[in-house]
């Protein structure tokens, strides 16, 4: 099952109910996603590129249509299972971060671990190295009101990543960061998709979504054009910035 | 239990961040269990008093008095009517078959003198059944027996007081007194009963055979009794054995149907009932506040639960988008709900028994509390915490994350 691909979208349409009136966010969607690429979800607001990635990430279910993920139909599976397949398989980075208030990094972090019913020991150290690889280590007891916002996403982004996720989903994980920090952000998630990690991120900017191996732009609830391209290197790109004003 | 294990201290983690509103929020529980406590303490306790007072009446006692009598308008009280007889008191021996004792009782109170000490109390005279009758024991010595009394022998028994007044620390048994003039042998010590309900030293007295009171306290009068002491079989056959006295004497006195009695029967069983049943309305009542007051600090714990649940979309929306299962977050505000009324139920403990405590000191009665009550209001309120943290905390389950997340 080498060539089987992580994600396989075929005709979904997602249809909200406003009252009355039936509006259609996605309509018709084919998308596959190959194990260990990085795409990049792009379109104006309103084009259904959020509602696509809560679909991906099974926080939604699709009107009609079929999504394997691993070769496994997940549009029709119960609550509790698609729990249990976040936990387990996917990794959310929020947009605006979305850490707990006045809750240690480090507990943060370990949220997933939690219900994932790991030992505390265990998940103590698995939330460290988590920290550690996203290069937090010595702030584990910092609230997310004594980090910046470029700590605070990569809190949230070491939190992603420490129950071993099999696909990481980036919603504009740049989007109240300035433009270095944003570009360190994409390195970290560079090195983790260059670690093995499937991912998809949405972003309405085009800067961003340059970072990606693939581009697939959303208009009006369909994708308008696929391709892949050359991502640019942000460490690379980081090197060549000014350092940042202190 | 490894899920509980997380969620507990992440329950306190919450409650410890609202220190104030969560005080303010378990209020009613506190006041509620508080005054279950003190409610069922008191209770116990009052119920103690009451059951000491009348183990020391005798608990099947009946007391028959004479009538009182009307001239002019002005009643006599009892005594002052016709006067009960020693024929009355052979009458309830004989028929009543729901007593098993009847016992004269006449007294008067006297100066009792050993040499050169001397004490007035009050003497009493009866027959061995009165010591049955009012349930005395001994401390020391004998009660005087059947011979004794019928044929009207100089022979005493003392209450400890009078004991202690004229023997200091010295032996009594066997020593002669003067009652009234007359020289007594002292053959018993009564064990002590202590004070009455009133506050009376029940431990005062001094009983001596009803013939040799008669004959050598009042004057020769071996006719008429004071009062008549009646005991029935059996706690449950009191107000048979009341009916039936009542009927003897009726016919003894040879009154019509339709006349009053001229004559009293007390149930003493009655009384103490009257008191309990005051009692119970009191601490009834006291149980209806706290009851009130349980539910008025569920809904509280509910209302705060409710808003929490609100402050928290985001963080609701947080655990259940990265994969906490609808149950996990259902039980963490439901342990949330607990622990807070759990602690309101500890804390309503400690000031239930403090307020037990200082009522039972003000009131003079023995502080009671079964464990088993404890437990019962801690149980109470892990269940309010269960009832009424169930509809916010399935609020919180049942969110859309997606939602959720966008909450401001």
């Amino acid at each position: 099952m080498a060539s089987e691909p992580i994600i396989r979208l075929a005709g979904i349409t997602k249809t909200y109910k406003t009252g009355e009136v039936e509006v259609p966010a996605l309509v018709d969607v084919d998308l596959t996603v190959e194990k260990i690429e990085m795409v990049a979800i792009m379109g104006p607001s309103g084009s259904g590129k959020s509602t696509l990635l809560n679909l991906l990430g099974c926080l939604d279910q699709p009107t009609r249509g079929s999504y394997l993920f691993e070769g496994r139909e997940v549009a029709t599976l119960p609550k509790r299972d698609l729990s249990a397949l976040r936990l387990s398989a996917f990794g959310f980075v929020f947009q605006g971060f979305q850490l707990i208030a006045r809750t240690s990094a480090l507990d943060n972090v370990a949220l997933p671990l939690v219900y994932a019913d790991v030992p505390v020991g265990e998940r103590r150290a698995r939330a460290k190295e988590a920290l550690a690889r996203v290069g937090l280590a010595g702030r584990e007891h910092h609230t997310s009101a004594q980090l910046s916002g470029g700590q605070q996403q990569r809190v949230a982004i070491a939190r992603a990543l420490v129950n071993r996720p099999r696909l990481i989903l980036a919603d504009e994980p740049t989007g109240a960061l300035d433009t270095r920090t944003s570009v360190e952000v994409l390195g970290l998630v560079q090195s983790l998709h260059k670690g093995g990690i499937t991912v998809v991120m949405v972003t309405h900017e085009p800067d961003i979504a340059a970072y990606a191996d693939r581009l697939v732009v959303v208009r009006d609830g369909r994708i308008q054009s696929d391709k892949k391209q050359i991502p640019h290197d942000a460490a690379a790109d980081l090197a060549a910035m000014p350092e940042k004003a202190a | 239990m490894r899920a509980l294990a997380s969620i507990i201290p992440l329950a306190f983690g919450a409650l410890r961040r609202n220190l104030m509103r969560s005080l303010l929020t378990a209020l009613g529980v506190i006041i509620g269990v508080g005054a279950l406590i003190v409610t069922v303490s008191s209770g116990e306790g009052s119920k103690a008093v009451l059951e000491e007072q009348l183990a020391t009446l005798g608990t099947n006692l009946l007391i028959v008095l004479p009538g009182s009598s009307t001239s002019g308008g002005a009643r006599g009280g009892p005594g002052s009517g016709k006067p009960l007889t020693h024929a009355d008191l052979l009458a309830i021996m004989n028929g009543a078959s729901a007593a098993r004792y009847a016992a004269p009782l006449d007294r008067t109170v006297v100066q009792v003198v050993l040499d050169n000490q001397n004490w007035l109390t009050t003497v009493y005279g009866s027959t061995p059944d009165f010591f049955a009758i009012r349930e005395w024991s001994l401390a020391r010595g004998r009660f005087f027996n059947s011979s004794e009394s019928d044929s009207g022998a100089k022979v005493c028994v003392f209450g400890q007081t009078v004991a202690k007044q004229l023997f200091g620390a010295s032996e009594p048994l066997g020593q002669v007194v003067r009652v009234k003039s007359m020289p007594c042998q002292v053959v018993g010590v009564l064990a002590s009963k202590g004070q009455s309900s009133q506050g009376q030293d029940q431990d005062d007295l001094v009983v001596m055979p009803w013939v040799t009171f008669k004959s050598r306290m009042m004057s020769q009068d071996r006719i008429h009794v004071g009062s008549i002491l009646v005991s029935a079989i059996s706690p449950d056959e009191v107000s048979h054995a009341q009916t039936q006295v009542i009927g003897i004497l009726r016919q003894q006195h040879r009154q019509l149907d339709g006349q009053l009695d001229d004559f009293t029967v007390r149930n003493l069983a009655d009384l103490a009932a009257t008191q309990e049943k005051a009692a119970d309305a009191q601490t009834g009542m006291l149980r209806n506040v706290a009851a009130v007051s349980l539910l008025v600090g569920g809904i509280g714990i509910m209302n705060i639960m409710l808003v929490s649940v609100t402050e928290r979309t985001r963080e609701i929306g947080i655990r259940l988008a990265i994969g906490a299962s609808e149950n996990r977050v259902l039980l963490q505000f439901l342990v949330e709900a607990m622990v807070l009324s759990a602690a309101g139920g500890l804390l309503g403990i400690a000031f239930g028994i403090g307020g037990a405590l200082a009522l039972a000191s003000t009131m003079g009665w023995p502080f009671v509390l079964s464990p088993l009550w404890i437990f019962v209001a801690f149980a109470i309120s892990m269940a309010i915490g269960v009832i009424f943290g169930f509809y916010p905390a399935r609020k919180a389950a049942q969110m859309n994350p997606i939602d959720a997340l966008r909450f401001e």
